[in-house]
């Protein structure tokens, strides 16, 4: 349970940090990046804006200040006689129709009373009265002015540019009418994305164009809204820069764009207005996009590090699981050691006192040939007894040098060992008592087999053993034939030992290794021998197998890995 | 006369009574003693020893090292080893430094007794080459 809850937390943590690192930087770099693109993009935006609305400002005054400049070029160089009548002004009126592309629809000259005394025109207005008509009042008393456009007599938008002069000692005011549809074209035609447009509005919040939709524009908003520090009332003939605000359309609701410059000093004011999210919009997209992307970006990030946490989780659990074999690994050797080690001093204490025993024993069967004692009627029964305990004594001792032997620390030094030469030496060594069992040791070589690194000692005890066990498992009388192969396969070197003995039976073939397991009459084997065996070739690397088929013989073959020789060569031989 | 002079060297007092009881019993001269300094003592005060029985494994100055002054002190004398370790290697470095064999405990009485018998009569015919070679150098000194 520990485990688990302490690898859920590794597995918690090892999230949270890739999360955290990755997603971190791509954060802020997103955030940082979004807030300086929006800012550079719409200060780009509004700065084009500004440049339009200033652009026309500059095209729309000029427009205005040509319109009336001609009409006072007119008044400068046309004779009264030729401005008095209908037909002079229809003379005129049609030089200036033809040479400013009909701005101008229609002349009339108007005396200080404010009566019309000659007219040319589509209109027939014949003696007008504007004695009380706001152009003729401010005209009076300026010289000149350009009127807001209103409806007037004859119905339709229109506005008025009047100029007073004075022929004969007598003030005419020489006024002309401008085509709305030609003014109106001059802002109509500003558009920016959908819902930009444009209008000029008067100060009293009346249209002086014609916007391409209704606009709900009132004189507050105007004056409240969309230019506090212009205010109209204020600086009446301010000239200024284009001013931006945002800020709700009250007609739509929408968050807009107003930029706004007054024109004819102050009486009129260009309006431009966009929705925000019309003119951003570039701006609305990439920003889509790249929360997208963040997004997108932020799951698999996520994704990544559940997978990642998983794999290296696999890793630790199983390093953890590899350190805790390992652990258990060396606690058992420690343990062997040290029974070993029991088993040594317990070994070599009780040698001791057997020995002693048997003497005695051997000293009880020396008295035992004195005469007297030899007359004794149990004499023999004695003997044997005596006999008994030294057999038994014999016993003992042949237990204790195995243990002793399995115990004792075999010179475990590696050093370059030629397995052939080492099969000989031991075969030699066998050779005395294999020919008192009639046994023929025969060797099959391989003289490919390269040398290994090995520990000579206990080595020689493998095969020792092995070939003992197969002297021992051939009859002694009819003898045998024990053959010691040597071959190269795989990378391993093979040694198989097989005899010619009685076999294994098949039950016993499983417990072979096992120690203390023996099937040699009590007394004489300690079933040591092949566990030993086992045990050193396992130490090694290799493998020791067993194959026997009953009363034809017994084959036993250890493979012994070679990598760890061959990359050496020659050289450190 | 006895089969031969023998010095019993082993801790284990127990061992070295039942011993010398046994081998005495077979004609054999027997001087105990129970550590590789009283042995060398023992040897360097009687002259007569031919054959020392030497445990191994002794507290103090221990059978190898007791065999190597033995053989640097008295050459002629035979040392037979005896074991409780069933390692060979003892044994070997035994023989290398001139022990003349070596025995197992718990050793069999007739065996023990065939090596002890081997080991005088090696010791004798030894000296009497070096009784022969010396009378020989005398009487070709005298012939001279």
């Amino acid at each position: 349970m520990t485990d688990k809850s302490y690898y859920s937390q590794l597995r918690r943590s090892i999230i949270g940090i890739i999360v955290a690192v990755s997603l971190t930087p791509l954060l802020v770099l997103a955030a940082l990046g979004g807030y300086q693109f929006h800012s550079a993009y719409k200060q780009k935006v509004l700065a084009h804006m500004e440049q339009l609305v200033y652009g026309h400002q500059q095209s729309i005054d000029a427009f205005l200040s040509g319109k009336l400049a001609e009409i006072r070029v007119l008044t400068d160089v046309a004779g009264f006689d030729k401005v008095r009548d209908d037909a002079g002004l229809a003379q005129l009126l049609q030089s200036l129709q033809s040479r400013y592309d009909g701005v101008f629809v229609d002349l009339g000259l108007v005396n200080a009373q404010g009566t019309q005394v000659a007219y040319s025109g589509p209109f027939r207005l014949g003696r007008a009265d504007y004695a009380h008509a706001l152009w003729f009042q401010e005209t009076m008393q300026r010289e000149y002015y350009i009127s807001d456009v209103f409806l007037g007599l004859r119905g339709l938008p229109h506005f008025i540019v009047g100029v007073k002069h004075s022929w004969h000692g007598q003030e005419y005011i020489l006024r002309s009418t401008i085509d709305f549809v030609a003014f109106n074209r001059l802002v109509e035609n500003v558009r920016i994305g959908e819902t930009g447009l444009a209008y000029i509005v008067s100060r009293g919040g009346e249209f002086q164009t014609k916007p391409r939709r209704d606009v709900a524009m009132t004189a507050e908003f105007l004056n409240d809204v969309l230019t506090p520090e212009q205010d109209l009332r204020t600086h009446r003939f301010g000239q200024s820069q284009p001013h931006v605000h945002l800020g709700k359309d009250p007609a739509t609701g929408e968050d807009t764009v107003f930029v706004t410059a007054s024109l004819k000093n102050g009486d009129w004011l260009l309006v431009l207005q966009q929705s925000q999210d019309d003119a951003f919009r570039l701006f609305l997209r990439a920003r889509n996009f790249a929360l997208v992307g963040i997004i997108i970006s932020t799951l698999a990030i996520v994704f990544m590090a559940f997978v990642l946490s998983k794999r290296i989780l696999n890793t630790v659990v199983e390093t953890d699981q590899q350190k805790e074999m390992m652990n258990e690994q060396v606690i058992e050797a420690g343990k062997l050691a040290s029974l070993g080690e029991l088993a040594a001093g317990i070994a070599h204490e009780i040698n001791n006192p057997v020995a002693i025993m048997v003497e005695e024993a051997g000293w009880i069967q020396d008295l035992m040939e004195e005469e007297d004692l030899r007359a004794s009627k149990e004499a023999d029964e004695v003997l044997r007894a005596l006999s008994q305990i030294r057999t038994q004594g014999g016993r003992c001792k042949e237990i204790t040098h195995k243990l002793l032997s399995f115990a004792r620390k075999i010179d475990p030094t590696m050093k370059r060992v030629h397995i052939n030469e080492l099969i000989e030496e031991m075969a030699a060594l066998s050779e005395q008592r294999a020919r008192f069992a009639n046994v023929h040791i025969a060797t099959d070589l391989a003289d490919t087999l390269p040398p290994i690194e090995a520990s000579p000692s206990e080595l020689q005890q493998v095969f020792l053993n092995l070939i003992n066990n197969a002297i021992d498992a051939m009859d002694h009388h009819e003898g045998g034939q024990l053959k010691i192969t040597t071959r190269v396969e795989n990378h391993q070197a093979v040694i198989s030992v097989a005899d010619t003995g009685q076999g294994i039976p098949k039950a016993n073939l499983q417990k072979i290794f096992d120690p203390f397991f023996t099937t040699k009459p009590v007394g004489k084997g300690t079933g040591l021998g092949l566990s030993i065996c086992y045990g050193i070739i396992q130490k090694m690397g290799g493998e020791i197998s067993v194959s026997s088929v009953l009363d034809v013989g017994t084959t036993f073959h250890i493979r012994l890995p070679l990598r760890s020789a061959e990359g050496e060569g020659r050289s450190a031989s | 006369m006895s089969v031969a002079t023998v010095l019993l060297v082993d801790d284990e007092q127990a061992f070295v009574e039942a011993m010398t009881k046994r081998l005495a019993r077979r004609d054999v001269e027997v001087r105990a003693a129970s550590g590789g300094q009283e042995c060398l003592d023992a040897l360097a005060k009687d002259a007569s020893v031919e054959v020392v029985v030497l445990d191994v494994k002794m507290p103090g100055i221990d059978g190898v090292e007791t065999l190597k002054r033995i053989k640097a002190d008295y050459p002629l004398v035979e040392v037979i080893m005896l074991t409780g370790h069933a390692t060979v290697e003892t044994a070997i470095d035994g023989m290398k430094l001139g022990a003349f064999d070596y025995l197992m405990k718990p050793c069999d009485m007739d065996v023990l007794m065939e090596k002890i018998d081997a080991a005088a009569t090696k010791k004798r015919q030894h000296e009497e080459k070096i009784l022969e070679a010396r009378a020989q150098s005398i009487a070709m000194r005298r012939g001279d």
